[in-house]
């Protein structure tokens, strides 16, 4: 695999995770618990799609193929997209919603504190300025989680329930094929391998504050990085690049 | 406040930048001052309104009461003197 190939799927990942993940937290628009956390999670939304926009407009430039960052993001079908599945889950209640967060953002601020020492240039800079946008990311899931988890016996159940459905969706944040070979060999990409045992010892931390049980299940699910996805994916695509879809080339 | 369900309102100011006032923005509700905090954070400041924020308990605000304003606000109209308006602005100055 050659680093063009390489660094081109490896930006698709990153930019279709940071995508999906802001269409799921858009859903939030007006139906937040109380309009302050609507405004929360729908700013968190558009962090993330700055930053897929920032990431797909460099991976069309790496690509070659004057495709900008709209083409990636509408004009691809469900098997060329490459985003953890995480990110695909369905919103799910509240609770979901956060836990969901917590997992994402405490392995993003690992990822992007990496990234941000990236020998490619542009890579080092989305990353650096998506770090501190997830460290608010971060802080906003944990103290929800603190909130939830302490809170009643029926928001601390919720919770709960949400960290033991999402735990076999977190394995997979972390897995490496060639193309992170062939980068790491560069020093562009980040080394995920040494980041899961800190990833597991800050979510632990944190759940245990929030008396929250760690799940045991060792079962990870996996496919996104082959562009496999689950059932959800395809839905999503269907209602975001609808109107691409149905009249093609439209501006406005 | 009648039915007010949505947790505790906190007032919030906003400072704009490095050695303005905090000036009133508005309101938000909460349970706790880092969420107070965080909110004001994400309705106040998303459009680079402000680079520091206080949020107050808005049960610690004591109003005047508009029944007082004869008393409180209108001996203060006709005294113009009060005003440094008989200044020249310095030049460059752009607030005093």
């Amino acid at each position: 695999m050659n680093q063009q190939n390489a660094l081109y799927t490896y930006l698709l990942r990153l930019g279709d995770s940071a995508l999906i993940q802001s269409h799921r937290l858009s859903e939030w628009c007006s139906r937040g618990p109380i309009l302050e956390e609507d405004l929360a999670l729908t700013n968190i939304a558009l962090d993330n799609l700055g930053r897929a926009q920032a990431l797909l407009r460099y991976a069309g430039e790496v690509e070659g193929k004057k495709r900008t960052e709209d083409d990636l993001a509408y004009k691809r079908g469900e098997r060329q997209f490459y985003n953890n599945l995480i990110t695909e889950l369905p919103t799910g209640d509240f609770a979901y919603t956060i836990a969901k967060q917590l997992f994402i953002a405490a392995f993003e601020s690992l990822l992007f504190t990496e990234l941000s020492k990236s020998k490619d240039d542009t890579l080092a800079g989305i990353a650096a300025k998506t770090l501190k946008e997830v460290k608010y990311h971060l802080v906003h899931a944990r103290d929800w989680c603190y909130r939830l988890g302490r809170g009643t016996v029926i928001s601390n159940s919720k919770l709960q329930h949400a960290v033991d459905e999402l735990w076999m969706y977190t394995g997979e944040m972390f897995e490496m094929d060639e193309v992170d070979a062939t980068l790491l060999k560069e020093g562009i990409a980040a080394d995920l391998a040494p980041l899961k045992p800190k990833w597991m010892e800050h979510v632990t931390a944190i759940l245990k504050d929030a008396d929250i049980l760690l799940p045991a299940g060792e079962f990870m699910q996996t496919g996104s990085r082959a562009g496999i996805h689950t059932e959800h994916l395809g839905h999503i695509l269907t209602e975001m690049q609808y109107l691409q879809r149905a009249y093609p080339e439209a501006i406005w | 406040m009648a039915n007010d369900t949505q947790l505790d309102l906190w007032e919030v100011f906003i400072q704009s930048r490095a050695g303005n006032h905090h000036i009133h923005a508005g309101s938000v509700h909460a349970s706790d001052r880092q969420m107070a905090l965080q909110n004001a954070r994400d309705i106040y400041t998303r459009r680079n309104e402000g680079s520091s924020i206080w949020v107050v308990p808005a049960k610690y605000v004591t109003a005047s009461n508009p029944d007082d304003a004869d008393m409180f606000f209108d001996p203060a109209n006709d005294k113009i003197y009060r005003h440094p308006t008989f200044y020249v602005m310095p030049e460059g100055a752009k607030q005093i």
